[in-house]
C-alpha cells in the first residue's frame, strides 16, 4: 500500500504537485493518468524518497522510504529505462543491486530469464535497444519480489508483443495481490489495463476512482441529429420536453440515450430526418476534457472552460 | 551489515567498469615511465647541474617526478567513480537501492579508496625502485632516514589526490565540470600559486602542496615552509575531509538527479 497524504513539491515558483492525497491498495492495478508534464515522474520519484516533498508525506506500508530495510523487497520500481551504466553488463547491473539488498545473486538469472534477457546478461547495455532497456529496468523492479511495484510509463518504447508482455505481468503482479501502481499518459493504455484511476493534471488530483465509475461518469451519450426542418422539430422536441443544443455545421445534440423518442416524435410530425445517432464520447475524449479544465483553470482562473463538443465533426461528416 | 551490502555492491559496481582499469593503469604507467626517464636524464645531466641544485639533491623525490602526470589519471579515476552515477542516471537506481544516502556515499568512496591505495602504494613503491635502478650510483636506499616515509606517504599521497576529487565530483555531479576544474588546477594553478613569490605563502597551503611534501627527504636549501612531512600530509587531508563533507551535505540535501 502507498499512502499519500498533501504531497505537494515547489521548484520555485512553478508548483510540480500540489498537495496530492490519495492511496494505492494492493490487489489491483491502479492507473496513474495525466498529461506529460502533469507531475506523475515528480511523484513517483518522492515515493521512493528521491525527491525531498516540500510539504506533505508519503508511506509505504506505513512507513517512510528511508526507513524501510532493503527497500527493494519492498518496492520495486521502474522509472527510467536508460538509467544504467553503459558500460556495465545487464547481469552485473542487477548484481550490485541486489548485493545491495542482501538479495541472493541466483535471483539474479530468475528475473532476466522472467524479462526474458537471459541471452543478452552478459552484453553491455549501452548496445540494448530502449525496449531492451526497458526490460532491464523492469527485471530491476522484480529483483526483490517486493510487495509493491511502480511503473513510470512502462509500455513506451516497447513492440507490441513487449506491450502485450507488460500488460499480463502487471494483471498477474495485482491478482498475486501485489500493489500495482503504473503511470501512463494515454487513456486507452489504462482502460485496457488498470482497475483503479488516478488522474491528475497541472499536479492537482483531478479523480481517485474505480474504472468502471469512471467510464459510467465521463463517457457521455448523446444523440446527434440533422434535419431539413430545423425549426419544426426544434418547436416539436421542446413540446415533448427534450433539451436540444444547437451545434455547428448545422447538426443538433440532444443529451441521453433518447433516439427512440426522438424518431417517434418526428414521425408523428412528418419531419424528414437525415440523420439520428446515438453517439458515446471516447474516454480518451473524457480524459483530455478533465485535464484540459485543470489547465485552463491554473491558466486563466476561468473556471468554466470547455473543450469544443463537436471537435472532429467536420471530417466526420464529410 | 546494511553497510557491508553496499560495500559489496559497489565492489561489484566498481570492478565491472572498464574506466575503473584504464584510469588505474594509466595512474601506474604514466607514473613509472615518467619517473624512470627523468631518474635517468638525471644521472647523465648530474654533473652539468648548478651545486646549489646538486647540494639539494633529492633521489627519492626524482623517482616520483611522474607522479605530477600520474596524479592526473587518479584524479580521472575519483572523478569519474563517483559522476558516473550522476551522469548515466544510475543514481536514482541506486539511492531508491540505498535510501540511507551516508551509507551509499561512504560505502562507495571506502570501496575507491581501497582500491586506490592499492594501487597507489604498489606504484610508489615501483616508483621508487625503478627510478632508483635509473639514478645507479646517485641512488639512495629504502633503508636511509626518511626514505620510507616518503615511500609510503607518495602511495597515501595518490589516495588522498582521488579521494579529494571524489568528494568534489560528489559536490559538482557533472564529470567535466569536476575534470575541467580539477585538471587545471592541480597541473597549472596549484604549481603557480606554489612557485611564485607572491603567492607562495597561501600557495604552499594548497592540498597538492602541502601532501607532496611526505615526499621529501632532502630539505631544500633556504626552506621556511611552517610544517613537515606529516603536517602536509594532514593539511591535504584536511582539504579531503572538507570536499567530502561538502559532498555528504549537498548529496543529503539535494533531490536525486
Amino acid at each position: 500500500m502507498i499512502e499519500l497524504e498533501g504531497l505537494t513539491k515547489r521548484y520555485g515558483e512553478k508548483v510540480a504537485v500540489d498537495h496530492l492525497t490519495f492511496t494505492v491498495r494492493p490487489g489491483i492495478v491502479t492507473g496513474f493518468l495525466g498529461p506529460n508534464g502533469a507531475g506523475k515522474s515528480t511523484t513517483m520519484r518522492m515515493i521512493l524518497g528521491l525527491d525531498r516533498p516540500t510539504a506533505g508525506d508519503v508511506r509505504i506500508d506505513g512507513r517512510h522510504y528511508e526507513q524501510l530495510k532493503d527497500p527493494l523487497t519492498s518496492i520495486g520500481a521502474l522509472l527510467d529505462a536508460k538509467a544504467v551504466h553503459g558500460g556495465r553488463s545487464a547481469y552485473n547491473h542487477l548484481l550490485c543491486l541486489a548485493q545491495s539488498n542482501g538479495i541472493p545473486a541466483r535471483r539474479v538469472a530468475e528475473v532476466l530469464d522472467a524479462v526474458g534477457l537471459t541471452a543478452v546478461a552478459r552484453k553491455k547495455a549501452k548496445g540494448f535497444s530502449y525496449g531492451m532497456g526497458q526490460r532491464l529496468g523492469i527485471a530491476g523492479a522484480l529483483l526483490g519480489d517486493p510487495r509493491i511495484l511502480m511503473f513510470d510509463e512502462p509500455v513506451n518504447g516497447l513492440d507490441p508483443e513487449g506491450i502485450h508482455w507488460i500488460r499480463n505481468l502487471m494483471k498477474s503482479m495485482a491478482t498475486q495481490g501485489r500493489t500495482v501502481f503504473v503511470s501512463s499518459h494515454l487513456m486507452s493504455e489504462m482502460a485496457l489495463t488498470a482497475e483503479h484511476l488516478v488522474v491528475i493534471g497541472q499536479g492537482r488530483l483531478l479523480a481517485d476512482t474505480s474504472m468502471a465509475d469512471f467510464i459510467r461518469q465521463h463517457s457521455r451519450a448523446y444523440v446527434r441529429i440533422r434535419t431539413p426542418q430545423r425549426e419544426r422539430l426544434l418547436d416539436v422536441l421542446h413540446e415533448g420536453g427534450i433539451t436540444v443544443v444547437e451545434t455547428g455545421g448545422g447538426a443538433l445534440e440532444v443529451e441521453g440515450g433518447k433516439a427512440e423518442r426522438i424518431g417517434e416524435l418526428a414521425a408523428r410530425n412528418g419531419i424528414v430526418l437525415h440523420e439520428l445517432s446515438p453517439q458515446q464520447a471516447s474516454l480518451e475524449e473524457a480524459f483530455m476534457r478533465l485535464t484540459a479544465e485543470s489547465v485552463e483553470y491554473h491558466a486563466h482562473a476561468e473556471p468554466t472552460a470547455r473543450v469544443p463538443q463537436d471537435w472532429g465533426a467536420g471530417w466526420k461528416g464529410a | 551489515m546494511a553497510a557491508a551490502e553496499v560495500i559489496r555492491s559497489e565492489w561489484t559496481k566498481i570492478r565491472s567498469v572498464s574506466s575503473t582499469v584504464w584510469t588505474l593503469s594509466l595512474a601506474v604507467l604514466v607514473t613509472l615511465a615518467l619517473g624512470m626517464l627523468i631518474s635517468a636524464l638525471t644521472r647523465s645531466q648530474f654533473d652539468n647541474m648548478p651545486v646549489r641544485e646538486r647540494l639539494s639533491f633529492d633521489a627519492t623525490v626524482v623517482s616520483f617526478a611522474g607522479m605530477t602526470l600520474g596524479q592526473l589519471a587518479m584524479i580521472v579515476f575519483g572523478v569519474l567513480v563517483v559522476s558516473n552515477e550522476y551522469s548515466t542516471g544510475m543514481i536514482r537506481v541506486s539511492l531508491a537501492a540505498v535510501p540511507q544516502r551516508g551509507t551509499f556515499l561512504f560505502g562507495k568512496i571506502a570501496v575507491a579508496t581501497a582500491l586506490a591505495l592499492m594501487v597507489g602504494m604498489a606504484t610508489s613503491f615501483a616508483a621508487f625502485f625503478l627510478g632508483q635502478a635509473m639514478l645507479g650510483s646517485l641512488r639512495t636506499h629504502l633503508g636511509d632516514p626518511g626514505v620510507l616515509r616518503a615511500v609510503i606517504g607518495g602511495g597515501l599521497y595518490m589516495t588522498l589526490i582521488a579521494m579529494f576529487s571524489m568528494g568534489v565530483a560528489t559536490m559538482l555531479r557533472s564529470p567535466l565540470l569536476s575534470l575541467g576544474i580539477l585538471m587545471p588546477f592541480f597541473f597549472l594553478v596549484s604549481n603557480i600559486l606554489g612557485n611564485v613569490d607572491a603567492t607562495k605563502k597561501v600557495g604552499r597551503f594548497l592540498p597538492d602542496q602541502a601532501g607532496s611534501r611526505i615526499m621529501q627527504v632532502v630539505p631544500r636549501i633556504g626552506d621556511d615552509t611552517p610544517y613537515g612531512p606529516w603536517g602536509g600530509l594532514g593539511i591535504m587531508a584536511l582539504w579531503v575531509v572538507a570536499a567530502l563533507a561538502g559532498g555528504y551535505v549537498l548529496l543529503k540535501r539535494r533531490d536525486a538527479q
